[in-house]
């Protein structure tokens, strides 16, 4: 990215900026607006907690889906107009022209502006997502144009180990001496008995805890086969693959629950290990780190959550 | 022709068997892609049934439908926790087996064994294809491949469950360690039977195109549809091998000991993944590139107008064809390749939406200023090039990885790659079969039925496939055969569009039936002067042997 902010690229930024509003505002995501989940009939992406999926929906939404919006209609405008002009009673002698120099120079080159205007916010958009913070790093957030008003995200004060088994997530604790649990899914009736009100085949026993307005690095591996660590609202999705650390990073700004789901096929119960996580206060996951540290015990730690249901 | 009766009078006795021989021991180009193509329509039926019972279950939240279909093919104790694993387990063997049977067993043996087959010794004026024997091996290696396919579901995969439900990918370990069962050493050899079908077929379409064209046909010269034929076959020859090395690989893996993929033994499950796409990329355009060549043709022929830039056209096709090959990492962006390695695939990725640019504008430009005629064939194209500019539009998003992140395996990438494939290949083979059906059987469809057949067909997949974009954006996962409560409203908009398809394709069978009792004589050139290739110089059916005197192009 440039590191002057040409008339152009403010142009598009706020271009991008309007368009991801209008957008958004057609989403009913945006409508009903509970976080962390999908919403019924909803026709786009989750509402973003972090800024990667800031940098992701303004990508998808306010560019990305009015350029394809925009081809898929040019398109159609095109096949309707010839259809209309050039049916055999509208036009019973056919031309017989082959060639057009200047125009198939057109549809070659417009093709290729169009590109370059995508590439340049996706390259951003992806080292975004690719690159754990520093604490001097800037990131685009949902101003994927400019680089210079991006948020610097602090460096890393978490690190999460998570790892897929045939059917459920295990989580790892470096930080906290280790300190480890399982999360299984829950069933129609221990939802009912546990956590009422939570969705059936994304809620489970033992939510991954993290702190809100914390960098959390989190390495994905898996034990038996690959399996894939997603949250959609985080915009993160990493292969687990056995044998091997994958690391990917978020920084939630807002306390919550949010979920994923597995998204690499891993057998039977490939739709029935989903992925939660509980967003807390600083406060609140200090108490539960104390508790997990000591004892290792998330059932005892788990109980020291105020927003805890 | 002047050729074309001399070569009707002179198909007596010789080299034209009856009866069962004429088949079995075929050499000859239009019986054997005629099998091709019953064979295609079999396994279509069959691969779009299992599609049918996953969007029949998906229908609902909940697992309906598959606990006690285990019950009944596989003897489950009905309604038992094993009846329920069990059923799980078949669904994931339904999506493998749909997959591969749709890409292996209709995609292909339709576009390149059937109408390759019958039109590409037709169109460059050749008698027939340059090895007649080594034609009806292709076509015989097919059956038992299929047969190994099917036999696969009948036997264990992992503990509890039968059949193989790795997905088409088959990745490892899942494919090794997590089904030790011989399923997926079934389903292994039906891949490499299939593909040697396909790599013996590649090596005749080459030899017959480089050697066989009538004199005064240069390349140049050539029509689309053999040009798109040239351009796969090189595709299948040179990425065919990849996969075969691969699930050897994975088959010796299996079975004796080896650990190309098993990390414990100093191998890399993501290994399999890059030579499985090495394969599977340019497989995709192995399986649209005849379709291009095709919707050329009948673009051209019902807008009474030459090809609009043949030249474009030829090169456009090889440009996707080399950057097909470049461009495989782009399935893999979560794996956890590099940064570097990720911008280099959106990059190659993104390229190849030039060249197909350049084909979209140039069909439109071969309609545009000519004088079009709206038959059956010709709202299949029209239908084609509609619904590939949305899978392909949809491709440019999953290209940038930084969106594909939220989009990667979830029914987004189902709803892109099946607008290209189930809409865009498929629309291609109807367009065919309209186009070319008159001319390899004889006889006129009736053209009622077969715009029926479009319309309810183009109503049917766009609500099956359109919805999937929604459920995608919003996070569902594919392979999944239970979900959330939140995506119920979209799959089963997505499972009524399946029922309007299959009523579609009832008009498929019943322009087929009606026109046999018919019997409406097409004549040489059903479609006038729009359609100047050498297939309509002949007369419906063409003669046995075709081009005893071969013909000359100026």
């Amino acid at each position: 990215m440039s590191q002057r902010e040409t008339g152009v690229s403010k142009l598009l930024a706020r271009l991008a900026k309007i368009t991801s509003a209008i957008t958004l505002g057609l989403l009913p995501t945006a409508a009903w607006a509970q976080n962390g989940q999908p919403e019924p009939g909803a026709i786009g992406l989750q509402e973003s907690v972090t800024p990667i999926m800031d940098s992701t929906i303004a990508f998808h939404n306010g560019l990305l889906m009015w350029i394809i919006t925009l081809i898929t209609i040019f398109v159609t405008a095109l096949l309707i107009w010839v259809i209309i002009r050039y049916n055999k009673r509208a036009n019973p002698n056919p031309s017989k022209f082959t060639h057009n120099t200047l125009i198939e120079i057109v549809w070659t080159v417009v093709p290729i502006i169009i590109l370059i205007v995508i590439a340049v916010p996706s390259f951003g958009v992806l080292s975004d997502q690719m690159t754990v913070p520093d604490g001097e790093r800037k990131y685009l957030g949902s101003n994927i144009f400019s680089r210079d008003s991006g948020e610097v995200v602090p460096a890393p004060e978490l690190t999460v180990r998570v790892t897929g088994y045939q059917w459920y997530w295990g989580f790892e604790y470096p930080d906290l001496e280790g300190a480890s649990f399982d999360s299984i899914m829950l069933s129609k009736e221990e939802i009912a008995e546990s956590k009422p009100g939570q969705p059936y085949l994304l809620a489970v026993d033992n939510e991954l805890v993290v702190p809100v307005d914390t960098t959390v690095r989190v390495e994905v591996t898996a034990a038996d086969v690959i399996h894939a660590f997603a949250v959609p609202a985080f915009g993160v999705k990493t292969d687990a693959v056995p044998e091997r650390l994958n690391e990917t990073w978020f920084h939630v700004r807002k306390e919550g629950l949010y979920y994923g789901q597995c998204s690499e096929l891993c057998g039977k119960d490939h739709a029935f290990m989903p992925i939660a996580v509980r967003v807390v206060s600083k406060e609140e996951f200090a108490a539960w780190a104390e508790i997990m540290k000591a004892e290792d015990d998330v059932a005892a730690a788990n109980v020291t959550l105020a927003s805890l249901n | 022709m002047a050729n074309a009766t001399a070569a009707q009078n002179s198909h007596d006795a010789h080299d034209h068997p009856t009866g069962w021989k004429r088949y079995v021991y075929s050499t000859n180009h239009k019986d054997i892609g005629t099998m091709y193509l019953i064979f295609a329509i079999v396994a279509g039926i069959i691969g779009g049934a299992l599609s049918g019972f996953m969007r029949w279950e998906l229908a609902e939240p909940g697992i309906q439908i598959f606990p006690g279909l285990a019950s009944i093919v596989y003897g489950a104790e009905w309604q038992s926790a094993a009846a329920l694993d069990a059923g799980k387990h078949m669904y994931n063997v339904f999506t493998t087996a749909h997959g591969l049977i749709m890409v292996f067993f209709v995609v292909m043996p339709a576009l390149i064994g059937g109408y390759s087959n019958w039109f590409v010794p037709l169109m460059i004026g050749a008698p027939d294809m340059a090895f007649p024997r080594m034609n009806n091996i292709s076509f015989w290696l097919l059956p038992p491949a299929f047969i190994l396919l099917l036999m696969s579901m009948f036997f264990e995969g992992p503990p509890g469950g039968m059949g193989t439900g790795g997905g088409w990918t088959v990745y490892p370990p899942l494919s090794t360690s997590g089904q030790p069962g011989p399923a997926m050493d079934f389903a292994i050899l039906s891949l490499h039977v299939a593909g040697v079908s396909s790599i013996l077929g590649a090596i005749n379409f080459i030899t017959t195109i480089f050697n066989m064209r009538a004199p005064g046909m240069t390349l140049h010269k050539m029509p689309l549809f053999p040009w798109a034929i040239l351009v796969t076959a090189f595709l299948l020859l040179l990425s065919l091998p990849v996969l075969a090395g691969a699930i050897t690989m994975l088959l010796t893996d299996r079975n004796f000991g080896t650990t190309f993929f098993n990390p414990a033994g100093g191998g890399d499950p993501i290994l399999f993944q890059h030579l499985f796409w090495f394969f599977g990329h340019p497989e995709v355009y192995i399986m649209i590139l005849p379709g291009f060549g095709i919707i050329s043709h009948i673009v051209s022929t019902f807008s009474r107008k030459p090809i609009f830039g043949y030249l474009a056209m030829v090169y456009a096709m090889v440009a996707i064809g080399f950057v097909g090959f470049i461009v495989w990492a782009h399935h893999m962006y979560t794996t956890g390749i590099s940064l570097d390695t990720q911008r280099y695939f959106v990059f190659a990725t993104m390229v190849i939406a030039v060249p197909t640019g350049v084909k979209i504008f140039s069909w439109i430009a071969t309609m545009w200023g000519g004088s079009i005629e709206f038959r059956t064939p010709m709202l299949w194209a029209i239908g084609f090039i509609f619904l590939f500019t949305v899978g392909g539009v949809t491709g440019v998003v999953l290209a940038n990885a930084g969106a594909d992140r939220s989009l990667h395996d979830t029914y987004y990438v189902v709803a892109h790659f099946h607008y290209v494939l189930s809409l865009g290949a498929v629309f291609a083979i109807f367009a065919a079969w309209y186009y070319w059906y008159p001319k390899m059987f004889g006889y006129m469809y009736n053209e009622t039925l077969g715009k029926l057949h479009f319309w309810v067909m183009f109503i049917g997949v766009n609500l099956i496939f359109f919805p999937q974009h929604f459920l995608g954006l919003n996070g569902m996962p594919r392979r999944y055969i239970d979900y959330p409560d939140a995506f119920a409203l979209w799959n089963m908009v997505s499972s009524v569009g399946y029922l309007i398809m299959a009523l579609g394709l009832l008009f498929f069978f019943a322009s087929i039936i009606e026109s046999v009792m018919k019997k409406r004589k097409a004549g040489d050139n059903p479609w006038g002067e729009g359609a100047t290739t050498l297939e309509w110089t002949l007369p419906s059916p063409p003669p046995f042997h075709q081009f005893e005197t071969l013909p000359k192009v100026k």
